[in-house]
């Protein structure tokens, strides 16, 4: 008894609720990394402030504004802004206000420059939509107020650059009326809004930018219309061109009046090129226009007489106009060359004479110039001298100043599609054994700092010198494979095509890799990335291999465009080969089969759901032979609300024999009720978690088995009415249906209605159990709900001679039409927060306990233990629940500050969790990846199988030590006692034998 | 919570309206978010107070997203009438969310609850429910850590069984331990020294 007490007393003392992840603050960067991203830059604006620190404020297609040190690349302040708060313009107002526009010109924010805190904010409404745009005049005033000028959803607004108040604004109201520009000469109170109506005709206001009054409207109009956007080329000529994209119109409204002029781009050169395009920009007097393959500058010269400047091919990006002086104008101009680029400032009114050329070296994986943005500085000489910020294919960032790369940002990164893991390679080299010295007598010194440090003796210097051993330890960020499986690589598929490969120890790049096969081609007019695959991962025969992954790809937005496959392998991170499918595709299935070189058999499913077999080798055609009938997948049609079973029936019987190629067939189908049912979120378990037992001991010594099967599939189906976002829906009109379905055999084991609930459904699947998170209308508070799943079949195998002699052994014939027999136990609790991921830990064998890691709208992510979430919590477990580890049924589930995995930050625009198992079974790898990136390792019941980071080995070497001692000092101290012990018995014994012989003597 | 505790913002405009209708069935919620300064005890500097500008405002899980002004307030424009939810986030702090009715028929009536304890609001001032200490506390060095180390474990029992249990021999009678000397001399038991290497001198 008193053993089995000791026993629960060591289970309550590892199973306490205290939060399992935790961290001391000084263990912050130990074994997690953080990275700051902020995606591809949109629009850059440099601060012009003459002290202080130089800074460039840039908007992002992830929603981003950030303000950028110069100097060196790095964040001073950033915010993410909301996915639909799309970012139109920014600019920087009275040198301290970072302006922007966003939603569609909808919503005029104020930022302070040097902090970013928001300084105000103004809704702008108008009549309809259009183009927004954002000028921030410098010389307008209006009562001492400095006033910008919005024109956005077919409104001109004056707004106070102070306040944001609305000082006028203007409708134009005009229905057919599409606004192109709005210009502000410099030196007047004028503002000109040009445009189009009705295709064909160009119309002009004039308005008075003290007060908003209309003061002429203008108009003319071209039987040949227009199409794409003009070109400014002086604050009172536009260039555009006609609807066959073949004569530039050149189109001045000086004081008012307009006047034309049509040039056909055959009279400018010779060749014909086809249909050509404006390329907008703000240079005086130049504009540029691009056909297929050639980019032509043009000169205006006077009123409409065009000049051909410089003709290329080269891939070319050109920058908005600098004005350096009163009436100078300069421009960047970046050419590429093979592995150069070649950078040329120019002034706007001399072509030829170039201000600045400079030729930089260019990584290859950067792909092409993307945007160009100039400014300049002063050099000591007073000279003027330029830097350029220029955005690549990859969405990084670089500063170039005098010909070199000053600092470049990896903002890829902020976009991540897709990811998977990859082995390092294995150690081959012995440690020699003079480094083991070395390292014997610095890594004795390091744990006698850090027993100083736990004693409290330490120095606050020796305290710095602890702290930065234990964040610069090199052994967790070696390239090779480590024995705990802590070092790996991350492989990331970014939205521009782009491949990373980052070491798991401290986030660094191992190599990126610029897909080729997602290159604009002819074949291919928008390739887009769309999965990551392991795709040889080599370990037993193949040990020489390099692993390697898949990289699925599609030439376009839609299902049905042709795919592309490109192979790279994850050691070097070089394209092994690439694959130019003449099918599309729609579904890639990972089979679990590899072949003799340990490439995994994939499957992928085409738009007329013909299956390949990739890699077509003869080998996996045997092996995939072989499991030909038990291949089973399901298709989830979202719009029509059907969930589709397929299985193989033949080789295809198409014109061109194709020994890869398969016919499908259906086997069942789930129809959602259109009109009550609108499926929202399907999820499965991963292929490759690992089960530990199926087997559930539970108090009463009872055993429940689980029901696991690879195979479980579950969806959430809304009311279509639900559908939508909060608050548009009343509880009684909305509800939120779970099922739990069988994809081989199309059954439905579990269905459960939620009334007054609806999405967004966040859920994950492990095991036998599914966690989904949902929105509760009635008590208008989110909700977590679980359902477990479990084997009834099973229930009464208990002994031995059961399971042995049961109805459940191998050899009873299972059917598709027997009704598997389970339970499912499901329970409900509050959650306080809307979440935007969710996932699961995962550990090499599945003996640790689960922890869900659930990613909180606040970007951060929460540990919370899968003990919460178990359908057998009562308000009251017994005394024997109670020891299995159950916890008292409580109506919400707890928020642990100290359980959060992101500590105190914050992984921006968070969008996926994804874990993979170390191969210490004790710990999982957590990687979350949004506009931020954040690693760290987790422990969910500890690290019970190997020592913590902050184990004092000195500390064990000194009680070793002195128990030695004592050993030593008790042992003489007993010798001692005992020699006294031998001599008082002698010293009796003589002084009785003396005392006798006296007797004797006496006699 | 419950104590007054200096607010950061002084500044309490009187009862601003928290709804204005827009145009067209579509409204403005108004609120502001004040972060009581020294809430709590252990305050370290990563909640930076005063530094407003990393506090978020989520409308119905993130369908709108806005930010602080630098006294505290905030704004959602065009929202339908409808229920609605408000979440704070903000490093460092435990906002409830809040349940906000915008009703066609009383514009400009506040109808706010904090849906974790269900308390009424009667203005859109949202604040922390409480402060969120990210990090475990390093308790600082005492000697009874150190004993319950396994180490203090093993050298603590180690010095019981040297010094106290003579003490429980010491305490027996004398008799009695005479006769238990006696059995174990005729028992030979050998004593620690000679359970030592060195013990077989003697």
């Amino acid at each position: 008894m008193a053993i089995r007490s000791f026993f629960l007393f060591i289970l309550f003392f590892s199973s306490s609720l205290s939060p399992v992840f935790s961290l001391y603050e000084d263990q912050v960067g130990l074994m997690d990394w953080h990275q700051q991203y902020i995606g591809k830059v949109k629009q850059a604006v440099f601060s012009s402030q003459r002290a202080g620190r130089k800074r460039v404020v840039v908007s992002t297609e992830e929603n981003v504004i950030a303000s950028l040190d110069l100097r060196h690349g790095e964040i001073f302040w950033r915010h993410l802004l909301g996915a639909d708060d799309v970012i139109d313009g920014i600019d920087i107002g009275l040198g301290k206000y970072v302006i922007t526009l966003s939603s569609g010109g909808s919503i005029l924010r104020s930022w302070n420059l040097p902090d970013g805190q928001m300084v105000w904010e103004s809704s702008l409404q108008g009549p309809k939509h259009s183009k927004s745009f954002l000028l921030v005049p410098t010389n307008l005033k209006f009562d001492k107020d400095n006033v910008l000028v919005v024109f956005s959803n077919g409104r001109l607004h004056a707004i106070s650059c102070i306040d944001g108040e609305v000082l006028w604004k203007k409708d134009f109201e005009a229905e057919s009326f599409e606004v192109q520009q709005v210009i502000l000469p410099p030196g007047s109170d004028l503002i000109h809004v040009v445009g189009f109506a009705a295709l064909s005709q160009f119309e002009m206001y004039q308005i008075n930018a003290k007060n908003g009054e209309l003061l002429k409207h203008e108009s003319a109009s071209f039987s040949s219309g227009f199409s794409g956007q003009v070109s400014l080329v002086s604050t009172e000529t536009v260039v555009a061109l006609d609807s066959t994209g073949s004569i530039l119109l050149t189109i001045s409204f000086q004081d008012g009046k307009i006047s034309s002029q049509q040039t056909p781009i055959s009279n400018l050169v010779e060749d014909s090129l086809g249909p050509a395009v404006i390329i907008p920009s703000s240079v005086s007097g130049i504009f540029a226009i691009k056909t297929d393959a050639v980019t032509i500058f043009i000169r205006v010269i006077g009123k409409g007489n065009l000049e051909v400047v410089e003709k290329t091919t080269h891939e070319i990006a050109v920058s908005d106009a600098l004005s350096i002086s009163e009436d100078q104008q300069a421009f960047a101009l970046i050419q590429h060359a093979s592995s150069e680029i070649h950078l040329t400032v120019k002034l706007a009114h001399d072509w030829d004479g170039n201000l600045l050329k400079e030729s930089v070296k260019m990584d290859r994986q950067r792909g092409l110039v993307h945007k160009v943005f100039i400014n300049n500085y002063i050099r000591t000489d007073r000279s003027y001298g330029f830097r350029v910020l220029i955005v690549m294919e990859d969405h990084s960032l670089l500063l170039l100043q005098q010909g070199e790369i000053v600092w470049s940002r990896e903002d890829g990164l902020a976009s991540i599609i897709d990811v998977t893991t990859s082995e390092l390679p294995v150690e081959r080299d012995g440690v020699s054994v003079a480094k083991v010295e070395h390292n014997l007598f610095e890594w004795l010194k390091g744990h006698m700092l850090k027993l100083k440090g736990t004693l409290m003796l330490a120095s606050p210097e020796d305290m710095a010198a602890i702290q930065s051993m234990r964040l610069k330890s090199s052994e967790k960020s070696k390239m090779t494979r480590d024995h705990n499986g802590f070092r790996k690589l991350l492989i990331v598929l970014t939205r521009a095509g782009k491949l990373f490969a980052l070491h798991t120890g401290d986030g660094r790049i191992v190599w990126s890799y610029l897909l080729r096969s997602l290159h604009k081609s002819e074949a291919c007019q928008s390739p887009i990335g769309l999965n990551l695959y392991q795709w040889q991962v080599p370990h037993h025969h193949a040990m020489d291999e390099n692993p390697s992954v898949l990289v699925v790809s599609r030439c376009g937005p839609s299902s049905d465009t042709s795919g592309v496959l490109s192979f790279v392998d994850t050691y070097t991170g070089k394209e092994l080969s690439s694959l130019s499918l003449d099918h599309a595709v729609v579904q890639v299935i990972p089979l679990p089969y590899t072949d003799s070189t340990e490439q995994r058999l994939h499957l992928l499913i085409d738009a007329d759901k013909h299956a390949h077999l990739y890699p077509k080798t003869s080998g996996a055609l045997s092996i995939f032979k072989r499991e030909f009938s038990n291949i089973y997948w399901y298709s989830v049609e979202d719009q029509n609300g059907i969930i589709k079973g397929h299985a193989l029936k033949c080789k295809c019987t198409g014109e061109v024999a194709d020994e890869f190629c398969f016919d499908t067939r259906d086997l069942w189908s789930v129809v959602f009720p259109s009109e009550s049912e609108k499926t929202i979120a399907t999820v499965t378990r991963k292929l490759n978690e690992v089960v530990h037992t199926q087997a559930k001991v539970v108090a009463d010594q009872d055993v429940m088995y689980k029901y696991i099967s690879r195979n479980l599939l579950f969806v959430a189906t809304v009311a279509p009415k639900g559908s939508g976002e909060i608050g548009s829906v009343t509880p009684e009109e909305s509800w939120l249906v779970a099922y739990l379905i069988d994809t081989v055999t199309g059954r439905i084991l579990h269905r459960v209605t939620h009334h007054g609930s609806q999405g967004p459904v966040h859920a994950v699947f492990s095991e036998n159990w599914v966690v989904y998170h949902y929105f509760n209308l009635r008590a208008h508070r989110y909700e977590m709900s679980v359902i477990e799943i479990y084997d009834q079949s099973r229930a009464d195998n208990k002994d031995v001679w059961k399971l042995v002699l049961g109805k459940h052994n191998l050899t009873s014939p299972i059917s598709l039409f027997s009704r598997p027999e389970v339970i499912t136990k499901s329970q409900s609790y509050f959650f306080t927060h809307s979440l935007k991921a969710i996932a699961v830990t995962s550990t090499a064998k599945g003996i640790t306990s689960k922890q869900l890691l659930l990613g909180t709208i606040g970007d951060q992510v929460l540990a919370l233990d899968k003990r919460f979430l178990d359908p057998r919590r009562t308000v009251n477990p017994t005394q024997l629940e109670k020891e299995e580890g159950i916890i008292p049924l409580t109506e919400s589930l707890p928020i642990i500050p100290q359980s959060y995995v992101t500590h105190a930050l914050r992984v921006e625009g968070l969008r996926g969790i994804i874990t993979v198992p170390a191969k210490l079974e004790s710990t999982t790898l957590v990687f979350a990846h949004g506009v931020d990136l954040f690693f760290t390792q987790l422990a969910p019941s500890r690290t019970y199988d190997s020592l913590t980071e902050d184990f004092s080995y000195a500390l064990l070497l000194i009680t070793i030590v002195a128990l030695v001692a004592a050993i030593f000092v008790t042992w003489r101290l007993s010798e001692r006692k005992e020699l006294q012990e031998k001599w008082s018995f002698y010293s009796a014994f003589a002084s009785q034998s003396t005392f006798s012989s006296l007797h004797f003597s006496d006699n | 919570m419950a104590a007054v505790t200096p607010l950061l913002l002084l500044l309490l405009l009187s009862s601003a309206p928290s709804f204005s209708s827009g145009s067209r069935n579509a409204y403005n919620i108004n609120g502001r978010v004040k972060i009581p300064q020294g809430l709590g005890l252990g305050t370290k500097g990563y909640a930076l107070p005063g530094r407003m500008s990393n506090v978020k405002v989520l409308l119905n899980g993130g369908q709108n997203i806005t930010f602080l002004r630098p006294d505290g307030y905030f704004s959602f424009h065009n929202i339908p009438a409808g229920t609605h939810l408000i979440e704070v986030s903000a490093i460092g702090y435990f906002f409830s969310p809040v349940r906000v009715d915008v009703s066609a028929r009383t514009p400009g009536k506040v109808q706010a609850a904090l849906t974790e304890n269900r308390k009424g609001l009667s203005e859109l001032v949202l604040e922390p429910l409480r402060e969120e200490q990210y990090y475990e506390i390093r308790e600082p060095f005492s000697i009874m850590s150190l004993l319950k180390s396994p180490m203090g474990l093993m050298v603590g029992f180690m010095l019981a069984v040297a010094f106290l249990m003579p003490k429980l021999v010491e305490n027996m009678d004398l008799e009695e331990m005479r006769r238990a000397q006696e059995e174990m001399r005729s028992q030979g038991v050998p004593s620690l020294s000679s359970l030592l290497p060195g013990g077989a001198m003697n």
